[in-house]
């Protein structure tokens, strides 16, 4: 019958053991505290229950104990604020050599494709082990890409990146839900996480057609004109992109901002916004001229000519900064 | 509105004078009460009728009940109604109104017209939001989300908007009047420190109103202009950020809970005082932890938007705050319990709702403390662990000590005591079916399943048809009262001035009160609380 | 309150306008300046919301904001602050002429005061209609293809200026109303004045009509600086 009455999602990443300790601590310690105060609350209804001849003795109060329960439970809030904290710097620090899968979303479904090239409908197949960051966006509201069994969860944009990241442990078929309502299909906005087995999803990776989004960003650099301006031997009217993703940027109003996606993706869309010092806010705007899925190629072009040569793509800092910072 | 059977001779507020004028225009406050009373209680059970409607088509994973576009409305128009139209009023304006100005010795509250103008906006905001029901409802959410709600829904969220908006200002002249009544309007003799707690938790309510509505206001004006001229302040495909609305609706939202669940604790303070015949234990911490809830609510908005897109160190800045604001919640609950040490105890129906609402008060309570803590809320945020948590505060609190207030002021607004055992009975049904209806949330919150599903998957069928059952229970808890309430209107009890023995200026005139409160204006020369001055009535509802 | 427990006033005691739940003249007149002050404490929280979104919206956006800004009138502006603060000054002198009783005076302060605030209004409308010729009106027909002609180094968004003239008209327009209800609200007190209601005794109205007055041109003191003058530096 208990296998049959689930009460626990399964746990299939790293951080999946953090979170349910601190839960497991907070689930005690609330089962403590509603547990004592009920039995101290029953132990004096029934101890000073109403009898004729006793009446109730006026108290007024004592500092002692109001310090003590403000004291002891701010320090005890501490505790867990510091812990909580712990789980969410980890949450949000991607490391540095994540693979690397990009996210648009749309009512009412997740269009995913891996940097390698691969697109997925609902589904995003990963291997078992390996650093995972997701960039995600969406064409129309806000939705939210939640993996129960990672533990993870973060709402997705209209107009600019967010991420998360995750590093799976075990095989298997793990639920994705949209978790920001999102319209009519919110529920149906649903689909699976398949965590497989190196050699597994090696065989499934070899089933794939077209180029890398490297190489699809590449050709679209070029047929948009982009490298007209922005040419590697920084002759151009714009700057060289060689080696800039994930280092500082001086502009030309005197700012220094890190070149991390949203950077990259806003220079697409929106160049006037940070202009390069030294060059002249000449770029063409591109918003409406490429759809998500274009812009994600070209930003993985752009980051593709920072990373060293074959083998994992740099991740830049998970950002912090907005587009409109 | 049915009259008490009083002695034909003494005038009281009720028989003063006859005729639908005679209310619909009146600025007595405990006229106005009472026309709240009314309109609340249809309101709680529209919200109440949706919110079956939305556990019947939980009971099975598919969406087989209602379509999904229905279902949206659903949960949008139960929690907007819920929010808006009753929980916000509720004490406040049934309780607060009637009792604050007979608790500090005066003949009404500062402002009376402006009270009867409270419940006229609060009327037109009410009729506009059933029209835009009616019409065809609203399906953002009760949170209105951009670019959702501005861009891309294609329902009634102008005009349920604007119904808000106004309802909204109802909520801020309500405040209003409070603050500056408590001020100005106090009896001679009553000094801060012997007012009841019950006052010190509608002033604390009552800034928060004042502050924090306005806000509000403003936000769902630039949402409607948004919507009707495609401007694009809150639209990325505008140059707008969805972000500040976000910042800009939760500033409001967020003290909005505590304007539902200060005057619920006011309460508590009033009924577990008398019930246990001595005075709250540590009465200038439970003062003052009003205050310092009101305040400290003040900036602790963004934990609503942990994964919503905010910085890191935002996120720190405001998880730490959201734990220094459960500190005095904590002192509150510590210091009732105390109150019951060395008391004289017995258990009226009031005093089961409010045992109730601390017992569950502390649950929801701690269940936020695991909100709070970033690394878990970036898991259960935006699932039924949040809906658990807050049904928990505003149903199995606010809501209880909203039922603990009508109870154990019933004798003094009619005249007429309730059925005592019918009493006790519904209060045991609403703690079983609330329970039975929320706990399994908590578990399903934690293993995945989001908020606003019209469907889900099937391995979570178990706990919802849990809930559902518990629903129905806590529907049953709370048809009675309506059926009991009405029945005492004719044949309840005749009561007199104190039938609960009970401390505080509105137990020092008669039951139902005569319209200016006091046949003659008080003199304070006693504490709040003084029960060892007050003998125990003999009375059959007090064993 | 240090008053002995009152019984009912008899009428002779009080002039009319003490309504009977207040105990003393002085405690009502004490009432009402609270409850005006906390509502214009609302008042304040209300246009934040704007204030605030227009100054992230200026940090973000600055060169459409710099540039939106100098598309303003600052002469119409300009006379449009004189006329307020030299209404603000008719009403705090009609104040005082209640306090003294000079009925006559009052009135025409007070009608003074109505018709700076309506010259106001009309030298908004004028701006207004300023704003709707140039295109600048958020909408359909929102354009400003003269701003990107007059400010090519600005590189001016389309989307991030009709931001600045929504939140533009937004601001002014919530402004105006509150005009037009103080207008409204003048209107009442210059007729109630006329008839001699106000004196020594009780002029509580005028004095929150004049203190909901002064609310309502201090937001416009905010107004027209954001708006109007800081982003007027020269540019690059």
């Amino acid at each position: 019958m208990i296998d049959h009455f689930p009460l626990w999602p399964p746990g299939a990443s790293t951080m999946a053991p953090s979170v349910d300790a601190l839960f497991i601590f907070l689930t005690l310690l609330s089962v403590v505290m509603t547990v004592g105060i009920f039995a101290v609350i029953i132990v004096f209804l029934a101890k000073y229950r109403r009898r004729k001849g006793v009446d109730a003795t006026p108290i007024h109060g004592s500092v002692v104990l109001e310090l003590g329960w403000s004291i002891i439970p701010l320090m005890v809030f501490m505790l867990i604020f510091a812990w909580g904290a712990v789980i969410f710097f980890q949450e949000r620090t991607p490391p540095r050599s994540s693979a690397e899968v990009y996210v648009v979303a749309k009512q009412w479904m997740w269009k995913i494709e891996h940097s390698e090239g691969q697109r997925e409908l609902n589904e995003l197949h990963v291997p078992v082990g390996r650093d995972v960051r997701l960039i995600m966006t969406s064409q129309d509201v806000i939705h939210s890409f939640y993996i129960p069994a990672f533990r993870i969860k973060q709402d997705v944009l209209p107009g600019r990146y967010t991420m998360e990241w995750f590093r799976a442990t075990k095989p298997g078929t793990y639920h994705l839900f949209c978790a920001e309502y999102c319209g009519t299909m919110h529920s149906g906005m649903i689909g699976d996480v398949v965590v497989m087995t190196q050699p597994d999803y090696e065989a499934w990776m070899a089933g794939k057609t077209g180029g890398t989004m490297a190489s699809s960003g590449s050709d679209l650099f070029q047929s948009l004109g982009c490298v007209t301006c922005h040419r590697a031997d920084a002759q151009g009217r714009g700057p060289s992109l060689v080696g800039i993703y994930g280092k500082p940027v001086l502009l030309e109003d005197g700012r220094t901002v890190v070149a991390d996606d949203n950077y990259v993706r806003e220079s697409i869309m929106s160049p006037a916004a940070k202009v390069v010092n030294g060059y002249k806010p000449i770029m063409p705007v591109f918003q409406g001229l490429v759809t998500d899925e274009q812009l994600n190629s070209l930003v993985a072009y752009v980051k593709s000519l920072s990373q060293p040569p074959a083998g994992t793509q740099s991740a830049a800092a998970d950002t912090k900064s907005s587009p409109k910072e | 509105m049915a009259t008490a059977a009083v002695s034909a001779e003494r005038e009281t507020y009720l028989n003063k004078e006859y005729g639908i004028r005679s209310w619909l225009l009146t600025t007595d406050h405990k006229r106005i009460a009472l026309l709240y009373l009314a309109s609340i209680t249809l309101f709680f059970f529209i919200g109440g009728f949706f919110a079956l409607l939305i556990r019947l088509e939980l009971l099975t994973p598919a969406g087989d009940l209602v379509l999904a576009d229905t279902y949206n409305k659903l949960f949008t128009m139960h929690g907007q109604i819920m929010v808006f139209f009753f929980l916000i009023p509720s004490i406040p304006a049934v309780l607060g109104n009637f009792l604050v100005p007979m608790m500090i010795g005066a003949k009404d509250l500062a402002l009376p017209r402006i009270n009867l103008l409270s419940w006229y906006l609060y009327i037109a905001g009410g009729a506009l939001m059933l029209y835009a029901m009616v019409e065809g409802g609203v399906d953002t959410g009760w949170t209105f989300y951009t670019p959702f709600s501005t861009a891309f829904s294609n329902t009634h969220v102008v005009e349920a908007g604007l119904a808000i908006f106004i309802a909204g200002f109802s909520s801020i002249l309500t405040g209003l009047n409070f603050v500056v009544t408590i001020h100005r309007m106090r009896a001679p003799g009553m000094t801060w420190s012997r007012l009841p707690l019950f006052i010190w938790a509608h002033y604390a309510t009552s800034i928060i109103q004042l502050l924090g509505t306005p806000v509000l206001a403003i936000t769902l004006v630039l949402v409607v202009l948004e919507r009707t001229l495609h401007l694009g302040i809150f639209d990325p495909n505008l140059g707008g950020d969805p972000l500040l609305f976000q910042h800009l609706f939760w500033f409001y939202s967020h003290p909005a809970v505590y304007i539902m669940i200060l005057p619920a604790m006011g309460v508590v303070s009033e009924v577990l005082a008398c019930f246990s015949r001595k005075r709250i234990f540590g009465y200038a911490a439970v003062a003052m932890s009003s205050i310092g809830i009101a305040v400290i609510g003040f900036i602790v908005w963004a934990h609503h938007m942990f994964v919503a897109g905010i910085s890191l160190y935002a996120a720190l800045v405001f998880s730490i705050l959201s734990y220094l604001v459960a500190v005095p919640s904590a002192i509150k609950v510590f210091n009732w319990t105390a109150t019951l040490y060395k008391g004289s105890i017995s258990f009226a129906t009031p005093m089961l709702y409010a045992l109730g609402f601390i017992g569950l008060f502390t649950i929801g309570g701690l269940t936020g403390l695991f909100l709070a803590a970033l690394g878990i809320d970036v898991h259960v945020t935006d699932t039924y662990f949040v809906i658990a948590h807050f049904h928990y505060i505003m149903v199995g609190g606010a809501v209880m000590g909203y039922m603990a207030g009508l109870h154990f002021w019933w004798p003094k607004i009619t005249g007429r005591m309730y059925p005592e055992w019918w009493g006790r009975l519904a209060a045991l049904i609403v703690f079983v079916g609330f329970n039975l209806t929320f706990f399994p949330q908590f578990i399903l919150g934690y293993m995945g399943m989001p908020r606003r599903y019209w469907e889900y998957p099937p391995e979570f069928q178990i706990l919802n048809v849990m809930s559902t059952a518990g629903s129905t229970i806590l529907a049953v808890g709370y048809l009675l009262p309506m059926v009991y309430f009405m029945w005492s209107l004719r044949y309840g009890k005749v009561v007199g001035d104190n039938p609960w023995g009970a401390a505080g200026l509105e137990w020092k005139t008669s039951s139902p009160p005569p319209t200016f409160n006091f046949d003659e204006t008080p003199e304070v020369t006693w504490e709040a609380y003084n029960y060892d001055q007050i003998p125990v009535p003999e009375e059959a509802w007090l064993e | 309150m240090s008053n002995s427990a009152v019984e009912t006033d008899s009428h002779a005691a009080h002039g009319p306008e003490l309504l009977h739940h207040f105990v003393t003249a002085e405690q009502q007149r004490n009432t009402a300046s609270l409850a005006m002050w906390l509502f214009l404490a609302t008042e304040v929280m209300f246009f934040g919301g704007m204030f605030c979104a227009y100054l992230i919206y200026r940090y973000w956006y600055y060169n459409e904001f710099a540039a939106g800004s100098r598309s303003l009138n600052i002469w119409l502006g300009t006379v449009n602050t004189v006329v307020l603060i030299g209404s603000s000054l008719t009403v705090a002198l009609g104040v005082r002429a209640a306090q003294m009783g000079k009925r006559k005076l009052l009135v025409v302060l007070l009608l003074l005061t109505l018709l700076l605030g309506l010259v106001f209004l009309g030298v908004k409308g004028v701006e207004w209609h300023d704003k709707y010729v140039e295109h600048h009106i958020p909408g359909a027909s929102f354009s400003v293809a003269d701003l990107v002609r007059e400010y090519p180094q600005l590189h001016i968004d389309q989307s991030h200026a009709q931001i600045f003239f929504s939140l533009y008209f937004a601001m002014t327009g919530m402004h105006a109303l509150h005009m037009v209800i103080g207008v409204g609200l003048f209107i009442y007190l210059t007729i109630k004045a006329w008839k001699g209601t106000y004196g020594p005794q009780y002029y509580t109205p005028v004095e929150l009509g004049g203190l909901y007055w002064h609310f309502v041109d201090i937001i416009w003191i905010y107004l027209f600086p954001l708006l109007y003058l800081i982003d007027r530096k020269p540019l690059k």
